[in-house]
């Protein structure tokens, strides 16, 4: 159905001298939707016309609004030669479309050029007006909210978690058409650049009507990516979780109350004709209660309208990876379905437990056939083969060596003999989730009870070797891939005894036709009833259950079967409770949740490690490289596991496996947030055994590096603050009683059993963690652990959404994007040589990080987000986008009892080399210059006060109105404000490159440029939102090719966030007033 | 192994003022690492040399692409490219157009041409500013002469408006423009022992009384040119030295209100025709233009020079100075009382300023 899409096109400045001769420029301005162009007067001999047009009305469907950008080129007019392109601007009107994000866009935008990179600015509006569709079968899916914060959105209340949605289209990239031998460089980058944007917004889309027809309203933890294939084509996938949120009415009481929509729900377990639905989680809530959407009056009922593949689709040269847009259960039987309520046996959870009573039935029985699929996986091995139908090999690795332990925790009653009604309830939950294709979460945090219980990590790995898709519409094959991954992954989190995946994301390493899949989460067990009627309140402020909250530690029990684990481990009765068994080290993909008991500080822990391979081709390469993933996974996984005890921690949260594949080396780099859980054990030391006991001298060397360790985690202890309760060995509870020297024996790295068992018995007690040094291998390893350098004092570093430890943030915030690239030239470097320069790149990137930012300290470096690539034979990349946060070092070590984040002083915020200023007149709308109200803000933060606001009553200078201030931060909120406003997705995608690679500077200030205008572009959308800051932000490519004999380079940046308005935590008051002026964001009063 | 590539790039543009300072100033990126590693930045922070290094590297690019923004500071308010705040802005205009006493010293009344760009090697060995530098400061002067030459209004004002500086720092600029564009001559051995905050204070006078925007605000025209019809008036002047009557009457009337008064009384009566005709000369020469030139090197060989050969203080210039403008209005057959007001008010503070004991 149509809407209306306007545009006008108000002025230019800072244009670049297109005439030589008169030093101006003759402008004009195409403005393009679709297939509809319009076009501006000429302003002539102008740097800064004024252009004040009238509005171009576009008349369209709402598909193609949600699908195509709006383009603005702007042109200087010749007489007798083409005109020529000034530059750019695709503006996605996606925020638009739904009615509780932004409602205009105005303001001034960089005109961007793929060769020039940013050539003035220019003012442009936006309005769309739509019209209400209720046609079931439309193809677009307008209204839907996308996040990519990967936490329910401030603000919002998650009536419902849907679950998994996915999608992927693929097409040929422009820049390996024919066509591209003819045309210029400029064409093909726009080209790419304009069709990256149309994927991307058709598979927004796509992505949007599968969360409709799951009933939901909205996708979080969006996590959208490209894949350039190369000649095979390009392919842009995305992931994400569905859910149902509802606007959280400051003040009033929550709208949505659980008996009512437990009503319908129950109803709709026991009628097997709503099967239509996939729903488990997601029985069809009507939106009664939520917030008026244009397109609220959506189809609620389960029949869905049949599979549509519509000739739009077809028109376009990308297409969805299943055209079957309908999300029917294709397999499953009503029989299954019925089957559902059991993820309700919650002994927690009176008000569902009508709908469980059908379950004893099936109960006992399930049991049994519960340990059957365990019993298959159970001794599970480190990584599972298996050859793809396709050819390449596959292959997966579970993290088996962590633990969780299981129960449902606070239940107290449960106690040991919970044993079977755990496996009981832990069947009917598994069930019910299976029944769902992928029980996935893209969320890596949650509220206080969501998450029951964590597993472990699952990981999956998959090396495909790439061929030309030869039919866009036929994206099966990229599909299958993921799919297959997927499955492996719900099969670990199966062996694990966990029903979900929490924390999951996906990306891939590309190098020539070789192509590594990855996946990886957290395996959990979750508490259903949050995803049926439940709340997902964010900050937890209201407890609507009468139960008592599962203790804090519950989510480090295990969740499956002591007797029967899925992998050796060594289990302790919970140091919290002491009720349940958890494992002695825990490893997770997703936050710490918020009500975990930590003791100390948490620090950013990293394993590197790069391995040389041959150079091939094709299978053989193929091969190579899947023999040697597994090594790289167990290495990095050791890397880890030394590290953490070093630092005398028992947990990593974030954990984030990379491995990148170069054409003749890989590498890998494991990063993660270390902190000491005071629920689990804590971590014995490091042993070091030499291989011949003999040896003197070996003794003596080994006792040296002995003490070394025991100082490092001394003088680690005190660092990080750990000091944990001391706890007597006895009231703990007696060890697990399991065979000992098997836990032993999985536990230590060795390749020889028999002497680690000997070494066992001399190490005698718990659990000392061996080392052995048999060869120079090893001897390096330990180098490597012990030439980490600590941050250095007044800084800390995670890359967690926070830091463990500190809660008293203050309102200064630097984020970043550093990129270093090292060319190794030693062309016989072995494997101890590389993993050297990969580390000290690493290392020495932090360093530089605490250099820059000293001025900060006390601050904490969040969200560290390395990426590493093999651009080429001899180069390794390595990108990091982070952000510093100030915090408060006097209180830092109460966490205060409200979660709200304190806020600094002004006093400490006059020091800060950066201070926040949310002020923002946004005057962008005013073509008028010098308002007075960027005078008076001027006034307010510049020293030189009298002459700047006088100076800026100039008479020549134009719009004098400052620009507004936008906080970017990777994290999802920003420290010291709040968000009281959503504006929509931003996810941008640009390409520059260059033929005068020395006169801009060398590859460094080509990149450095380019960074700096993706920030800039960034930066004017969001403002033109009406917003003020951009949160979750991230980089998700950065793709640099070079040639500096030909003096060329070419970089490719995908950024995304979400475009937020935000104001500072004591100015809540206004936020009335701001949010019914859209445009206006945190006023200058509030900055002052 | 090489660092092919390495950048940082914030959100909020990073800068060290340090660095900035460093970058002005003209060092490369070495020895740039080397002030900075000798000031004991590293001690604060455990770091090491490299990361010093890529630290002044990114700091230096960031630097290199703003600059071109300085060189329009009312473009850095409004463009997107960095976000940079208010105050912080404010601080690198300011620096950026801050120039060296020692080499404005060189370049003050010279034409601001391609042919003094080509002597800045020699200023620079001779100052000890760096080449670099020299160039910064050179260009920063002709670009703002370039600016405020065609506009109308108030010169100072013209400067800090379009260049977004201080008071202070406009003024001086305002004083390098009306030197550069009256082409006076300071280079003279005998004008050496004056720095440039002597001139500018003088050039500040001749603006705010000789130029056609002193007489009435309301004109709008240029600061930057001396007002022709006070010069063509300064003739009139003449009959103060010509006449003797008046020359006689003028020199008692000083002498009494001098005697006793000062040590120097013998001095300056004994001199008072010969520094009356020094002056008054001055003033009736300054039609032509190369005698404008001359002014501040007539005004010491005419004035300061035997003054100071007599040894007088300066407290005895600023008695006779003003006794001698004072009792010119007492002369019955002088008419021209304000000519010689506007004259001597401007010569007066210029002796005073440059009258060093």
């Amino acid at each position: 159905m149509p809407g209306k899409l306007k545009a006008k096109i108000v002025a230019g400045r800072h244009l670049p001298v297109m005439d030589r001769a008169s030093d101006l420029t003759d402008a004009f301005v195409e403005v393009k939707f679709g297939n509809t162009t319009f076009k501006t007067d000429v302003c002539p001999k102008s740097l800064n016309p004024q252009w004040n047009s009238e509005w171009f009305k576009f008349e369209v469907d709402d598909e193609d609004l949600q699908d195509e950008p709006l383009q603005v080129t702007v042109l200087d007019h010749d007489t007798y030669s083409a005109n020529d392109a000034i530059g750019k601007v695709y503006i996605d009107i996606d925020p638009l479309l739904c009615s509780e994000a932004a409602s205009i866009i105005s303001g001034w935008f960089p005109i961007y050029d793929t060769i020039h990179g940013i050539r003035g600015e220019i003012n442009v509006l936006v309005k769309v007006e739509l019209f209400n569709d209720l046609n079931r079968f439309r193809q677009s899916s307008c209204g839907v909210k996308f996040f990519c914060t990967t936490s329910i959105p401030r603000g919002y209340r998650a009536t419902m978690v849907h679950g998994f949605v996915e999608e992927l289209v693929v097409n040929e990239d422009p820049e390996y058409q024919w066509i591209d031998r003819i045309r210029t460089p400029r064409a093909s980058n726009e080209a790419r650049q304009r069709l990256i944007s149309l994927m991307s917004g058709e598979l927004q889309r796509k992505i949007g009507l599968k969360v409709l027809e799951m009933g939901g309203n909205a996708v979080v933890g969006y996590l959208q990516c490209f894949d350039l294939e190369g000649e095979s084509g390009l392919v842009v996938r995305a992931i994400g979780t569905a859910c149902t949120l509802e606007k959280i009415t400051s003040g009033s009481a929550p709208m949505c109350c659980p008996l009512p929509n437990t009503a319908p729900a129950s109803n709709a377990c026991n009628s097997p004709s709503k099967d239509g639905k996939e729903p488990v989680f997601g029985e069809d809530l009507p939106l009664s209660s939520g917030p008026p959407t244009p397109f609220r009056s959506l189809p609620t009922s389960s029949s869905s309208p049949p599979p549509f593949s519509p000739s739009k689709l077809c028109s376009r040269q990308s297409s969805s990876s299943d055209t079957d847009l309908s999300l029917t259960p294709k397999t499953e039987d009503p029989q299954s379905l019925r089957c559902r309520p059991g993820i309700f046996l919650c002994p927690r959870s009176p008000i569902l437990s009508t709908d469980t009573l059908s379950l004893p039935g099936s109960g006992p029985g399930g049991c049994g056939h519960g340990s059957a699929p365990r019993a298959t996986t159970s001794p599970l091995p480190f990584f599972t083969r298996s050859d793809s139908a396709l050819l390449r090999k596959s292959v997966s690795f579970t993290e088996n060596l962590l633990l969780a332990a299981s129960g449902m925790g606070s239940g107290g009653s449960a106690g040991k003999e919970a044993g079977p009604l755990k496996t009981l309830l832990r069947q009917q939950t598994q069930t019910a989730l299976e029944q769902r294709e992928f029980p996935f979460f893209t969320l890596t945090s949650f509220p206080p009870g969501f998450l029951v219980h964590v597993g472990g990590v699952v990981s999956a790995r998959s090396v495909k070797l790439l061929d030309r898709i030869h039919n866009p519409d036929e994206p099966e094959t990229r599909d299958a891939w993921w799919e297959e991954i997927r499955q492996e992954i719900k099969s670990h989190a199966k062996a694990l005894g966990c029903h979900a995946v929490v924390g999951y994301s996906e990306n891939t390493s590309i190098c020539e036709e070789v192509c590594i899949l990855s996946a990886s989460g957290t395996a959990a067990i979750l508490n259903p009833r949050y995803m049926r009627e439940g709340c997902l309140d964010f900050g937890s402020t209201d407890h609507r259950f009468e139960e008592p909250s599962p203790p804090t530690c519950g989510f480090c029990h295990i969740p499956y079967d002591e007797l029967n684990m899925p992998f050796p481990a060594q289990l302790a009765y919970c140091y919290q409770c002491r009720r349940q068994k958890v494992p002695d080290v825990l490893f997770t993909t997703i936050d710490l949740p918020p009500e975990a008991a930590v003791t100390g500080k948490g620090c950013l822990i990293q394993a590197r490690l790069c391995r040389l391979k041959k150079k091939a081709q094709g299978e053989v390469n193929a091969t190579a490289i899947s023999n040697l993933l597994p090594f790289m996974e167990y290495e990095l996984h050791t890397q880890l596991m030394n590290k953490l005890k070093l630092r005398s921690m028992n947990a990593l949260f974030g954990l984030h496996i990379q491995i990148s594949v170069g054409e003749n080396m890989l590498l890998g780099l494991a990063s993660a947030t270390g902190v000491y859980l005071m629920a689990l054990p804590a971590p014995g030391g490091i042993q070091i055994a030499g291989k011949t006991p003999g040896d003197l001298n070996n003794e003596q060397h080994i006792s040296t590096i002995q003490k070394r360790i025991n100082d490092t985690i001394a003088k680690n202890k005190e660092l990080y603050q750990i000091n944990p309760p001391e706890l007597t060995e006895e009231g703990v509870g007696s060890p697990i009683p399991e065979p000992r020297q098997r836990s032993r024996l999985f536990r230590s790295h060795s390749e020889s059993s028999d002497e680690l068992s000997e070494l066992d018995l001399s190490h005698g007690k718990k659990d000392a963690f061996v080392l052995e040094i048999d060869d120079t291998d090893a001897v390096e390893d330990i180098h490597s652990l012990l030439t980490d350098a600590s941050p250095p004092s007044g800084f800390h570093s995670c890359n967690t959404e926070t830091m463990p430890g500190i809660y008293n943030w203050t309102t200064a915030i630097q984020m970043f994007t550093s990129v270093r690239v090292l060319r190794l030239n030693n062309t016989n470097l072995t494997n101890q040589g590389l993993n050297k320069i990969f580390t000290d790149l690493c290392e020495n990137l932090l360093k530089s990080f605490y250099f820059k930012l000293r001025s900060m300290i006390p601050c904490c470096l969040c969200q560290l987000n390395f990426t590493v690539a093999v651009p080429e034979e001899e180069l390794v990349q390595v990108s990091v986008t982070a952000v510093a946060m100030t915090f408060d070092k006097d209180q830092n070590q109460e966490k205060p009892l409200e979660k709200s984040i304190t806020k600094g002083g002004s006093e400490t915020e006059e020091q800060l080399q950066f201070p926040l200023e949310l002020c923002a007149d946004s005057s962008s709308t005013s073509s008028q210059p010098f308002s007075r109200i960027s005078v008076s803000s001027l006034e307010h933060c510049s020293p030189l006060t009298d002459v700047r606001s006088r100076s800026l009553r100039s008479s020549r200078s134009f719009g004098g109105s400052s620009v507004t201030t936008v906080k970017m931060t990777p994290l999802s909120f920003l420290p010291g404000t709040r968000i009281i406003k959503y504006l929509g997705i931003i996810n941008m995608f640009f390409i520059r490159e260059t033929t005068s690679l020395r006169e801009e500077g060398g590859v460094s200030g080509f990149l450095h440029s380019f960074i700096a205008e993706v920030f800039a572009m960034v930066r004017a959308h969001v403002a033109a939102l009406g917003g003020n800051a951009v949160v979750s932000y991230s980089m998700k490519d950065c793709v640099l090719m070079e040639n500096p004999n030909k003096n060329q380079a070419q970089c490719l940046i995908n950024v995304s966030g979400d475009a937020v308005m935000c104001v500072r935590e004591t100015d809540q008051e206004q936020m009335t007033s701001m949010t019914s002026t859209g445009q206006t964001c945190s006023s200058t009063d509030g900055a002052t | 192994m090489a660092v092919e590539l390495d950048v940082f790039v914030g959100n909020t543009t990073i800068m060290d003022e340090e660095v900035y300072q460093l970058w002005l100033d003209g060092y490369t990126v070495n020895d740039a690492v080397k002030v900075r590693m000798e000031g004991g930045v590293l001690d604060e922070i455990e770091a090491s040399a490299d990361v010093l290094l890529s630290d002044t590297m990114d700091q230096y690019r960031t630097f290199q692409m703003c600059e071109r923004l300085l060189h329009s500071p009312t473009k850095l308010a409004n463009q997107l490219l960095f976000q940079i705040p208010p105050h912080r802005q404010a601080m690198l205009i300011e620096r950026y157009y801050t120039f060296d006493d020692a080499f404005v010293r060189e370049v003050l009344g010279k034409k601001l041409s391609k042919g003094t760009k080509k002597d800045l090697d020699d200023i620079s060995a001779k100052t000890g500013v760096t080449l670099k530098s020299c160039r910064r400061q050179f260009d920063n002067f002709k670009r703002v002469f370039k600016v405020v030459e065609e506009l109308k209004g108030p010169l100072v004002e013209n400067i800090r408006q379009h260049f977004l500086l201080s008071d202070k720092l406009a003024r001086d600029y305002a004083a390098i423009v009306f030197f550069a564009n009256n082409r006076f001559e300071t280079g003279k051995k005998k004008l050496q022992y004056l720095n440039f905050q002597d001139f500018a204070f003088c050039a500040g006078q001749l603006i705010n009384n000789w130029t056609v925007g002193a007489v009435d605000n309301l004109v709008e025209d240029m600061d930057v040119d001396l007002d022709k019809e006070f010069l063509q008036e300064l003739k009139e002047l003449k009959v103060l030295i010509t006449d003797k009557d008046l020359l006689d009457q003028h020199k008692s009337l000083v002498c009494t209100a001098l005697r006793g008064k000062t040590k120097a009384f013998n001095e300056m009566e004994a001199n008072f025709k010969n520094l009356s005709r020094g002056l008054v000369n001055i003033a009736t020469k300054l039609t032509n233009t190369k005698d404008v030139r001359d002014f501040f090197i007539d005004l010491v060989e005419k004035f300061i020079e035997p003054c100071r050969s007599d040894r007088w203080t300066a407290a005895d210039v600023k008695l006779y100075l003003t006794h001698y403008t004072n009792s010119a209005h007492i002369l019955d057959t002088f008419k021209h009382q304000v000519v010689w007001d506007r004259y001597m008010g401007v010569i007066k503070s210029c002796i005073f300023k440059m009258y060093h004991d």
